[in-house]
C-alpha cells in the first residue's frame, strides 16, 4: 500500500472521479441515439401488437403504413389543427409536466394516480381509405409499484376493445408483471367498455370471467396474486375512458360521423 | 499466492463458490433467477463487472490510499455497471427491459466488492482478472442452476421455450406458484449449499 500523504486521498479521489464521470458521460451521450431508436421501435411494436397488425418478417414502415398519427385536445375532443403540434416530435409525458401543455389533477379526478395529465394526446388511427377501422390510444396509470403504460386499440364503434398491449411497467415479475402476458391480453378482445347507459362498465373479476352473467361482455379475469396491479389497471381504464380521458374525443368523433 | 491462473479460474466454481461457500451476492440471485434468460444475462454482466473491476483496481492498487479505498472501489464498480447498463439498453433492449433495475443493482452485489477488496488489492492484474472471471462463473453456475429449477417447475419452460405445457395455456402441468416467487430461491440455494458441502466436506464450517 502506498505511503500516506495527507493530500493524496483527495487528489486520488478527484482523478478517479474525473475519469469515471468522463467514461459514464461518454457512454450516455454516445449511446443515446441508439437507445432512443430502440425505445421508439419498442413503442411502435406495441402499438401494432395492440391493433393486432404485427406480423413477423415485415418492416416497421410496412406495418405502420395504414396508421395515421394525430393529436387530440383531450378537453374538447377535437383534433389539433395540422401544423400546430408535430406528432412526430410530440413528447406526451414531458408535456404533462409543463404548465402550458399539462395540468395537475385534483385528488378526486386522479383515479389512475398519474398526478399530471397532458392537455393533448397522441392517437393512432388505423385507416382503410378514408374510414377509420381502429383507434389506438396511449394510456397509463399506477399499479402496485410503478406506472404502467399501455396501448388500447378500439373498434370503430368506439366501445369494443380490439386489443391491449402493456409495454412498460415495474410490477412484480410473475405476478403483476403478468400484465405483459399476451394470453391474458388476448381475453380483452371483444370486451365492451360502456354499458347501455354509456357508463364505463369494464370490470376485472376474480376467478374466471365466464358463465351466465349478462355482464360477461364487460368482464376480464383479474390477475391472481396481483390484486393491487389489477386494481391499478381497472383505475387507469376508468380514468382514460372516462370524462377526463378520451370520452370527449369519442363524443366528438361520433358527432362528426353523424353530421356526415 | 501459490495458485496458478487456471486454478484461480476453476476453484471459484465449486471449491470456493462465492454464493455457496461465502454466501455473498444472494439478493440478486433471488431476483433474477425466475427465468434462465435473465439469469444468463445477469451472470455475464456480473462476470464482466467483477473481472474488469478487479483488473482496474489491481492495476492502480499502489496508488490507492487505504483511507479511501472502499470509496474508490465503489466508484470503479459503479462506472463499470453504468457502462454495462447503457450498452444493454443500446444493443439488447429487450433484455435490458427484463433485467430492469437489477443491472443497476450489480453495484451492491457483495461479490464484486468482496473480490476487489479481498483479492485485487493485493494481487497482480492478470491474476485478479482471472479471479474475477472465476468468481463470475461461480456466481453464474449457481444462478443458472437455481433458474433452471425455478423456470422449469415454476413456468414450465426453459429459456422461454415451453417444456411442460401449463394448465393456464391449456396444457396438463399445474405450475408451482412458490417457485415463481423470489423467496423460493432461498430454498434452492440452501439445497445447493447442502449438496456442495456434502460432496466436498472441507467446505463445512467448524462448530
Amino acid at each position: 500500500m502506498a505511503e500516506e500523504n495527507a493530500l493524496k486521498p483527495f487528489y486520488s479521489v478527484l482523478v478517479l472521479a474525473f475519469v469515471c464521470s468522463a467514461l459514464v458521460a461518454g457512454a450516455a451521450v454516445g449511446l443515446r441515439p441508439l437507445q432512443e431508436t430502440n425505445q421508439i421501435l419498442d413503442r411502435q411494436k406495441n402499438i401494432l401488437y395492440a391493433a393486432e397488425l404485427f406480423e413477423e418478417g415485415k418492416t416497421m414502415e410496412e406495418m405502420f403504413a395504414p396508421i395515421e398519427t394525430k393529436i387530440v385536445e383531450l378537453a374538447s375532443g377535437k383534433f389539433v389543427p395540422q401544423g400546430t403540434i408535430d406528432p412526430e416530435s410530440y413528447k406526451q409525458l414531458k408535456a404533462a409536466l409543463s404548465d402550458d401543455t399539462g395540468r395537475q389533477l385534483t385528488r378526486e379526478e386522479d383515479i389512475a394516480k398519474i398526478r399530471y395529465q397532458e392537455k393533448y394526446s397522441l392517437v393512432y388511427l388505423v385507416k382503410e381509405g378514408q374510414t377509420i377501422r381502429q383507434i389506438i390510444l396511449p394510456v397509463r396509470g399506477k399499479g402496485l409499484w410503478s406506472t404502467m403504460y399501455a396501448y388500447v386499440a378500439l373498434d370503430s364503434d368506439l366501445a369494443t376493445i380490439r386489443g391491449v398491449s402493456f409495454y412498460e411497467h415495474g410490477e412484480t415479475p410473475g405476478l403483476g408483471g403478468e400484465i405483459e402476458n399476451r394470453q391474458w391480453q388476448e381475453q380483452w378482445q371483444g370486451k365492451q367498455l360502456y354499458d347501455d347507459s354509456g357508463r364505463m362498465a369494464l370490470q376485472f373479476v376474480k376467478g374466471k370471467a365466464a358463465g351466465e352473467d349478462p355482464a360477461i361482455s364487460h368482464q376480464i379475469d383479474g390477475l391472481s396474486g396481483a390484486t393491487l396491479t389489477t386494481n391499478g389497471v381497472n383505475n387507469l381504464m376508468e380514468f382514460w375512458f372516462g370524462d377526463h380521458g378520451f370520452k370527449p374525443f369519442f363524443n366528438q368523433l361520433k358527432k362528426e360521423n353523424a353530421n356526415g | 499466492m501459490a495458485e496458478t491462473k487456471t486454478e484461480l479460474l476453476t476453484l471459484s466454481i465449486f471449491k470456493r463458490n462465492p454464493i455457496a461457500l461465502l454466501v455473498l451476492g444472494i439478493c440478486s440471485a433471488l431476483a433474477t433467477t425466475g427465468q434462465m434468460t435473465t439469469a444468463f444475462v445477469m451472470s455475464i454482466c456480473v462476470t464482466l463487472v467483477v473481472a474488469f473491476s478487479s483488473l482496474t483496481i489491481s492495476i492502480v492498487r499502489f496508488q490507492i490510499p487505504s483511507s479511501v479505498r472502499i470509496g474508490l472501489q465503489i466508484m470503479v464498480i459503479a462506472t463499470l455497471v453504468i457502462l454495462v447498463d447503457q450498452i444493454l439498453k443500446a444493443f439488447y433492449f429487450e433484455l435490458s427491459k427484463q433485467l430492469s433495475i437489477y443491472v443497476g443493482l450489480i453495484i451492491t452485489n457483495c461479490i464484486v466488492m468482496g473480490r476487489a477488496e479481498g483479492f485485487a488489492m493485493s494481487n497482480p492484474p492478470i491474476a485478479s482478472f482471472a479471479d474475477g472471471i472465476g468468481n463470475g462463473l461461480g456466481y453464474g453456475f449457481i444462478l443458472m442452476s437455481v433458474a433452471f429449477v425455478r423456470e422449469l417447475f415454476g413456468s414450465g419452460s426453459l429459456f422461454g421455450t415451453e417444456i411442460l405445457p401449463l394448465t393456464t395455456n391449456g396444457g396438463w402441468y399445474l405450475r408451482n406458484g412458490l417457485l415463481v416467487l423470489p423467496a423460493s430461491a432461498f430454498f434452492l440455494i440452501a439445497l445447493l449449499i447442502w449438496l456442495l458441502r456434502t460432496i466436498d466436506p472441507s467446505q463445512q464450517e467448524k462448530d
